[in-house]
């Protein structure tokens, strides 16, 4: 039953991706984000067949920074900068989703191809839609990164691409360390924290946040 | 004894930049620290020198460890041919840091007196470590040390474009050869087993030939070969005149030296890499001195002049190659010891002429030749050394260079009596070198004439002034030195027998000594008598006295007046023959190499308006073949900016494209089944 | 013997000059000066007074001393004729090229001296024209002492049989030649040069020595015949190598080949007008070659 109800999440974790492409208020993009990252928190609480403190701290941990602090930081500096809107970006927003959904039936479907070259793990193997899950959000973060022109939008694009890195971790469930899952939590705040001021100074030089005007300093 | 006086001078000279850095910029502290620093370099190499000039008659060769953990251990050897170099570098380098306190006082020149002065010590280090290390890595230290010393000096002052200009060719020069030295010593340890710098009995033909190139190129990269001189013009030019001096005359040979180390050390070669050698000293020989017929500026001609002369000291190595493959001792003895000779005497004699047109620039503020003249009633000490050093460069009698080129001349004549055709036809290098002397007293005719003699040609030739003693001191030495070799040669030939000795090693070739061989003293006495017999007969000339008071009605027996020129009534200094008109014969001569800059000939109407006259001619390396690469390069580098637009989203899609075609590399055949499957 | 070679050396040349003289008069149908002028003209300079321009150095006024006592060191350094030279070592003829390469630097030297343009375009010419003819006289070097093995003047030039020999005359032929074309370009005769002359045109040793005057004039003149006569020597002892083995007799011989030579030049200038400036190179590049394929016949 744990199996089924993990591959149910991701499928949910997948359509998450695809509104995330098509939205473009960008305070729900922020909102989809985080209930994203929160779910995987909670995926990888359902994954643990022993739940011992260190384990349920972490997920904790996960869903709270994720979920709640995250996107607060975010939407505090979104009002700052007083945006609302994203601008259509250079593939347009009809088109992302279906590139989104093009990506995501490839990673479906050659998913099994890459498993059988890949480490094996019994989790991984009843889980089976760990790895296309975590292709597909891989390269929907990249394809929100690089479609994208304001730079909040790019750092939405960079978490979801977190979210699929952390997917890919469930694989290796046994392997990672507790150490090592708080200093990926730990990297990602900083970053978010960092990534934030930047944006409030690009938007204080440029009186805007599309980074098409961050070429302007080359050479 | 004599090893630890050259460690300390090394040490010490190295030191010798450091009081100058902890002092003031400007006034007397400045003074001082410059005098300190000047007086440790001239006390560390006199020490050296003294150290040099004993390990030169000690018949055996010493080494030493030099404690390097990393590379296991140095060596450090010290050997005639060793001491050999070491006393030439010791000998001038103090001589061109007395010079400076003259010329760059350090007063005066608040912004680049400390590099000059700590950069020179290390130079002078760097190249005293490089001629004692026996261990490949010791050698490429003291190598770049040197080689990044002399950038800093040669761009010290580089508030002027062609400076920095001038010191980035040379940069870029200096790591390609250097490149080239790291691929030899990495060949020299695949073949030898080890780094450290031993004569070798045998070496496989494809590793033989690959050192003997790599080196070739890489040194002579430093020693300014034709056609890899193209930094020298500039970069001579481009440093303050004590620092060109000591490039000129010492640096070049520490390239010269990279490669007769490493000839030496290696087996008997084949007469093809003799002939090789002869040929590259006879293209940079005439070549190097057609340019410098063809310049305007006077220290970039004295840089062509050190091109033809590294020429001619390889023609003496060439030689001497072709007499150990044909097993004749004394070709070995006479060319190599002109060789050797002629790397003493350049040094000796282009540090003169280096030093006595940095008098000339301190005093007019130009290099261009063809706006000075007359500076003889002006400058009379700088002119008679600077004459008497064109006279040495030429390779005239009496003075030392017409020695070590006689001893070259005889090295090639004794390819004569040596059977085959091939054998006589190397000494088709001996007219070569006649020619190269006849280009040399036209050019130094020229320099000489058009800097010293005649009257200004321009304003700034009005300014001279006499230089003053500490800029006079070392020319004075120097110009000692070449006429005392010049006048008694018998002196040296003892220490060219011990370093030519030493540089042939255990050939098994007894070579006799040269003394023997060449007619030292004869040339000697010829040229005593040549000079008493012309200075009598000039003052006799000078000192007449009228026998009858009435002969032929005149008041004196000398008088002066203005020129007579055929009766022109009133000669200005601007109808005087310029340097480029003199050259413009030999110019013209060398056009398919040299390719000057066309001269236009056409004047229009009956009353044609004035024309300037330009005359260029670019370094050909540089110019026609450096320069175009260069720019096609930077061409396509530009359109390679193309995906570089400043974007992040750009920089990302690479980073996603890259990820994409790596996942699609991972599918296998077995995912196209697993495909299958799924469905 | 040392003082024949000597009073041959200091007293004969001038005499060259005035059979030269006396040669170009006979051509062209005039009496011409007498035979000993030359010695005249050379004692009245010596005794005139001394104009010196105020443009000049010392170099000006040792420049004529300096060219005497190279030519007259590399006079001692032939043969004249069948016996030795006084000095005599391996490796001499160098000196003796390079000897004239110093008076060379010294004589251009004082005429860019005197701040003129006459004497810088006679100067620039005499150099140019040097780097041609000194590779032309190493080739005849390196052609004899290929064909003699000897390194030494005395020996290289006395081997003169070897004109007459038919396997090695042809080459020799060559060398004599490209030897006598070097002669007029070093003594500055036509057709490379005009001895007669003051045109601008035509000059390059007279533009050179144009403000000499005095005693300087007369030991420009004086050295340039001795060049002359050394110059003549080397040839004459390779091509006319008559001996008798007495001594006096043997330069008596000496003495008239110089002279016939003396003529021959004298004829060569009566005939033949001077060559343009542009087509002297051309000239001395011919006797290079000349010179040239004769070593390579040798060594064949």
């Amino acid at each position: 039953m744990m199996p089924d109800l993990i591959n149910a999440l991701l499928v949910v974790v997948l359509a998450l991706n695809l509104f995330a492409l098509g939205n473009s208020r960008i305070q729900s993009v922020v909102h989809i984000v985080a209930v994203q990252g929160a779910l995987l928190g909670v995926i990888m609480l359902l994954m643990h067949e022993h739940l011992t403190l260190p384990v349920v701290l972490s997920a904790i941990a996960a869903v709270g920074i994720k979920g709640i602090v995250i996107p607060v930081i975010m939407i505090r500096s979104l009002r700052a900068a007083d945006i609302k809107r994203e601008v259509e970006p250079f593939i347009g927003f009809l088109p992302s989703i279906l590139l989104g959904a093009i990506v995501t039936a490839v990673a479906l479907l050659f998913a099994p191809g890459l498993s059988s070259s890949g480490p094996s793990s019994p989790v991984g193997n009843a889980v089976y839609l760990v790895i296309p899950a975590s292709i597909a959000t891989v390269l929907v973060g990249f394809i929100i990164l690089v479609s994208r022109y304001k730079a909040i939008s790019q750092v939405l694009g960079y978490l979801v691409l977190e979210n699929g890195i952390y997917i890919f971790g469930m694989l290796l469930i046994e392997a990672i360390p507790l150490v090592v899952e708080m200093g990926m939590l730990l990297d990602l705040f900083v970053a978010i924290f960092v990534i934030s001021i930047i944006t409030n100074h690009i938007n204080q030089a440029f009186s805007s946040m599309d980074t098409r005007r961050l070429a302007s300093l080359k050479e | 004894m004599s090893f630890y006086l050259i460690a300390w001078a090394i040490v010490l000279s190295a030191a010798s930049g450091l009081p100058l850095l902890f002092l003031k910029r400007r006034g007397r502290a400045a003074r001082a620290g410059q005098l300190a620093g000047t007086g440790i370099l001239v006390i560390a190499c006199v020490a050296g020198f003294v150290g040099a000039a004993s390990a030169l008659f000690e018949p055996a060769s010493v080494s030493y460890i030099l404690p390097w953990p990393s590379v296991g251990d140095g060596l450090l050897g010290l050997d005639p041919l060793s001491a050999f170099f070491l006393v030439l570098i010791f000998f001038v380098a103090p001589l061109s840091s007395v010079y400076s306190l003259g010329y760059a006082q350090a007063g005066r020149n608040p912004r680049t007196s400390r590099r000059m002065q700590l950069f020179f010590g290390l130079l002078v280090a760097g190249m005293s470590l490089l001629v004692i290390a026996r261990h490949a890595l010791v050698f490429l230290l003291g190598w770049e040390t040197m080689a990044l010393s002399a950038y800093f000096l040669i761009a010290s002052e580089d508030e002027k474009l062609e400076n920095r200009r001038a010191g980035f060719v040379y940069l870029v020069a200096t790591h390609c050869g250097t490149l080239a030295l790291f691929g030899m010593f990495a060949l020299w340890r695949m073949a030898t087993g080890s780094f450290e710098l031993s004569p070798v009995s045998s070496m496989e033909g494809g590793a033989l030939c690959g050192i003997v190139l790599l080196s070739l190129f890489g040194f002579g990269v430093k020693a300014g070969l034709m056609p890899l001189h193209f930094w020298l013009p500039g970069a001579h030019a481009a440093a303050p005149s004590h620092v060109s001096a000591l490039l000129s005359g010492v640096m070049l040979k520490m390239g010269v030296y990279g490669i007769i180390r490493m000839l030496g050390l290696l087996p008997v070669l084949p007469v093809f890499w003799g002939v090789l050698v002869l040929a590259l000293g006879i293209v940079s020989g005439i070549l190097g001195v057609a340019y410098a017929l063809a310049q305007h500026d006077l220290k970039r001609l004295l840089a062509y002049h050190s091109v033809e002369n590294i020429g001619i000291i390889l023609m003496g190595l060439g030689t001497a190659l072709l007499g150990r493959a044909w097993g004749r001792s004394d070709i070995v003895a006479l060319a190599m010891g002109g060789c050797l000779l002629h790397i003493w005497n350049h040094g000796l004699f282009k540090s003169l002429l280096f030093f006595g047109a940095g008098s000339v620039l301190r005093a007019t503020g130009t290099r261009q030749i063809d706006k000075l003249g007359g500076l003889i009633k002006s400058m009379p000490w700088t002119a008679a050394f600077f004459a008497l050093g064109a006279v040495a460069i030429c390779g005239l009698p009496p003075l030392n260079g017409f020695i070590s080129e006689l001893l070259i001349y005889l090295g090639i004549f004794g390819g004569l009596s040596q059977s085959g055709t091939l054998a006589a036809l190397t000494s088709l290098a001996a007219p070569c070198l006649a020619m190269i002397g006849a280009l040399a007293v036209a050019c130094f005719v020229k320099a000489t004439s058009a800097t010293f003699l005649g009257s200004a040609r321009a304003p700034e030739a009005g300014r001279g002034r006499e230089a003053s003693a500490s800029m006079l001191l070392p020319m004075g030495v120097l110009a000692a030195a070449c006429a005392a070799i010049g006048f008694a040669p018998g002196l040296v030939a003892s220490a060219l027998d011990a370093a030519v000795g030493s540089w042939n090693g255990k050939h098994a070739l007894a070579l006799p000594g040269i003394a023997t061989l060449a007619p030292l003293n004869y040339i000697g006495y010829a040229g005593i008598a040549l000079v008493s017999a012309a200075a009598l007969i000039s003052l006799a000339i000078a000192l007449r006295r009228p026998r009858r008071r009435r002969e032929l009605g005149q008041s004196g027996i000398c008088r002066s007046g203005p020129t007579w020129d055929c009766g022109y009534a009133a000669p200005t200094g601007r109808m005087q023959y310029t340097a480029s008109s003199f050259a413009r014969g030999l110019v013209g001569m060398f056009s398919w190499a040299l390719k000057p800059s066309p001269e236009p000939t056409k004047l229009h109407g009956a009353y044609p308006a004035p024309v300037v006259l330009e005359t260029e001619v670019v370094d050909g390396v540089l110019g026609r073949v450096i320069g175009p690469c260069a720019r096609v390069l930077g061409a396509l580098s530009r359109r390679a900016r193309r995906f570089q637009q400043g974007l992040t989203q750009q920089y990302v899609l690479y980073i996603l494209l890259a990820l994409v075609v790596l996942l699609l590399t991972l599918i296998p055949a077995g995912g196209l089944s697993g495909l299958a499957a799924a469905k | 013997m040392l003082i024949i070679h000597l009073v041959i050396l200091l007293a004969l040349p001038p005499l060259l000059l005035g059979v030269i003289g006396k040669t170009k008069a006979v051509f062209a149908g005039r009496r011409g000066p007498p035979l000993l002028q030359a010695y005249r003209d050379i004692a009245k300079l010596l005794r005139k007074a001394l104009v010196i321009s105020e443009t000049t150095s010392w170099i000006f006024q040792a420049a004529p001393a300096v060219t005497l006592v190279a030519v007259f060191l590399a006079g001692l350094l032939v043969p004249f004729g069948p016996s030795p030279a006084p000095l005599a070592f391996s490796g001499d003829m160098i000196l003796f090229a390079y000897l004239f390469g110093l008076s060379r630097f010294f004589t251009t030297a004082a005429a860019l001296d005197t701040g003129s343009a006459f004497e810088g375009m006679g100067s620039a010419r005499e150099a140019t024209f040097a780097c041609l003819t000194e590779p032309a006289l190493f080739l005849v070097f390196i052609a004899l002492a290929k064909e003699t093995g000897s390194l030494s003047l005395t020996k290289m030039l006395r081997s003169g049989s070897l004109l007459f020999d038919a396997a090695a005359a042809p080459p020799l032929v060559l060398v004599c030649i490209g030897l006598f074309i070097v002669l007029l370009s070093e003594n500055s005769r036509i057709p490379v040069d005009d001895p007669c002359t003051h045109l601008e045109l035509t000059m390059i040793h007279e533009a050179m020595i144009l403000d000499h005057s005095g005693p300087l004039l007369g030991l420009i003149e004086y050295s340039a015949s001795m060049k002359l006569l050394v110059l003549e020597s080397v040839l004459v002892t390779l091509a006319l190598p008559f001996g008798s083995g007495v001594a006096a007799i043997d330069s008596c011989i000496f003495v008239a080949e110089t002279l016939v030579l003396a003529m021959a030049i004298g004829v060569v200038e009566s005939v033949m007008a001077r060559l343009r400036m542009r087509r002297v190179p051309y000239l001395l590049t011919g006797a290079l070659l000349l010179c040239g394929s004769g070593f390579i016949l040798i060594v064949r």
